[in-house]
């Protein structure tokens, strides 16, 4: 199948009946707000345990605002409003005031490799450090598990106590995502996890979220519509603060039924 | 010939700026230089080492260790309470016209002749606060003069955190007090630091404060509550009262030795801590 030279994998249309898996996150009517200016507008989506959402859409569409709002990353930002309600496993994250939990459950990766400057194995292991594990045997494994989640233990086991910012890009970025799953989180949000790096680098990034899936929630933000079809199952098209259409990746790109999607991604605007 | 032209001015230009560097570092050294052929001639163990005598001769032990208090005195001080200031108003007031105040009120401290404070803290901490003449008021009142400048460094370290770090820290379920401890602090601690060497340089170069709180009494002191002399304030006594350059120039010498030794030792702090991160 192809549309426009860009290749969709027909094994999507056979292998998948996502509807028949369980709603991980479910959206309803959620409105945001940055002071007066409203970003976001009755946003109601299902995000489906173990598989890859796609959320597209041309820049400043809310695609990324959306995706922190699963994390509550955007209470960090003075001004910002929030109506609607996000549920997570039937709990309604702005309900309850424990945000260092719902962060531990609810996992990020961001554009550009955000690694602290400590040594590889230090990286890894901050997040089960703060929460409280000492034990270094527990840690060393937690370390190992996670790092070969992350497909790159071979690249690194040697020299765990090396400074993280020696690795090249795409190395930091999976050492990131073995950060992230370091918590043991459900869902891993992930803000153009590949944007910054190189095509070879970016395919391992994509094969690393084919394969986690099966013990992960994935949602990806992607300015790359290829993407989007190489490894999501669902995909969402946002513009101007809006869900224009939610549905399975492939019904997206291959028979889209609002004509904004099918002008975006033929590449008519964005 | 136009391109000829080009080529000159390139050179003027970059002559001026050799220039500019060159003259800083040959001020530098004439100072240095100066100071060292008037004085080290005095300098050997008795006078490092020894008890001041007002009859001449005699060392400068008891200002060596009177110098050495009040720098101690007033950063431990002033450090901690900087440190806190500026991480309140980077990390934790929310920006607006309350932190604008606090910002314009510790620049406009800055900018005080310190004179001035020694005016205040003669006043405050040794008349009001019954403290007297001694090393304690004066360490006072030198914190408050080095305050701000810790607060202001400390702000524009803090700045230089990438964001990046404390959302990255954040996501992962961590509490604003752990990713300042953490995270933000050890990535922002070279530019603290400078912040304390120049709070030490200003400490040391000070006199007029330090005459008017800490007094001139020219002996060890008892303890810090008891009135005693810094070497600057020594080197400027002497140049006054018996125009002895020789013996102010030595005394120059081992206040510049020992800036130097405590900024080494800062930058060596500096450095083991950034190896320390991996």
């Amino acid at each position: 199948m192809s549309i426009n030279g860009m290749k969709v994998r027909p094994n999507n249309t056979t292998m998948m009946q996502p509807s028949n898996t369980e709603v991980k996150i479910s959206v309803k009517n959620l409105d945001l707000f940055y002071g007066d200016k409203q970003a976001l507008y009755s946003i109601s989506l299902d995000i489906h345990k173990n598989e890859v959402t796609a959320l597209i859409g041309p820049s400043g569409c809310g695609k990324s605002t959306f995706l922190r709002t699963l994390n509550r990353m955007n209470d960090l930002i003075d001004g910002v409003n929030i109506n609607g309600s996000i549920m997570i496993d039937n709990q309604d994250i702005y309900k309850t005031n424990d945000v260092i939990k719902l962060r531990t459950k609810v996992g990020m990766v961001f554009q550009k490799a955000n690694l602290f400057p400590m040594s590889i194995y230090d990286n890894v292991a901050y997040g089960p450090r703060m929460q409280g594990i000492k034990n270094k045997k527990q840690l060393n494994e937690i370390v190992e598990n996670s790092l070969r989640g992350a497909a790159i233990w071979d690249e690194v086991q040697d020299r765990l106590k090396h400074s993280a910012l020696g690795l090249s890009g795409g190395q930091q970025q999976r050492v990131c995502i073995a950060r992230a799953i370091a918590m043991k989180p459900d869902v891993i949000l992930m803000d153009e996890p590949t944007s910054a790096l190189d095509p070879i680098s970016t395919l391992k990034v994509e094969e690393l979220i084919e394969n986690m899936k099966k013990d992960y929630t994935i949602v990806i933000v992607t300015h790359n519509m290829q993407q989007a079809a190489r490894v999501s199952d669902r995909t969402a098209f946002f513009l101007s603060g809006e869900v224009v259409e939610y549905d399975e990746t492939n019904k997206i790109f291959s028979m889209p039924s609002d004509q904004r999607t099918e002008d975006y991604i033929t590449g008519r605007f964005g | 010939m136009v391109s000829k032209l080009r080529k000159l001015k390139d050179n003027l230009y970059r002559g001026l700026l050799w220039g500019s560097a060159f003259l800083t570092v040959a001020v530098l050294i004439m100072i240095v230089g100066y100071l060292f052929f008037k004085g080290y001639r005095l300098i050997n163990f008795e006078f490092i080492f020894g008890d001041y005598s007002p009859a001449g001769g005699g060392g400068i032990w008891p200002m060596i260790i009177t110098t050495i208090y009040t720098i101690a005195i007033s950063l431990i001080i002033a450090t901690p309470i900087g440190i806190c200031a500026a991480v309140f108003m980077q990390e934790y007031a929310k920006q607006g016209r309350l932190v604008n105040v606090i910002r314009f009120a510790t620049e406009s401290l800055t900018g005080i002749p310190s004179i001035i404070y020694g005016l205040f803290g003669a006043v405050f901490f040794v008349t009001t606060l019954k403290m007297g003449m001694s090393i304690i008021a004066a360490s006072l009142t030198l914190t408050i003069i080095v305050l701000p400048v810790i607060i202001r460094t400390t702000e524009e370290s803090l700045k230089t955190v990438p964001n990046s770090y404390r959302e990255g820290s954040l996501a992962l379920g961590t509490t604003k007090l752990q990713t300042l401890y953490k995270v933000i602090l050890p990535s922002a601690m070279p530019g603290i630091l400078t912040g304390i060497i120049l709070s030490i340089g200003r400490i040391v170069g000070e006199s007029a404060a330090i005459f008017l709180t800490a007094g001139t009494v020219a002996a060890m002191p008892s303890s810090i509550f008891s009135s005693a002399r810094t070497l600057t304030v020594h080197s400027f006594l002497v140049t006054q009262e018996s125009g002895d350059i020789e013996l102010a120039s030595a005394i120059g010498i081992v206040l510049i030795v020992i800036i130097l030794a405590l900024n080494l030792t800062a930058m060596f702090i500096s450095k083991k801590l950034n190896k320390a991160d991996y």
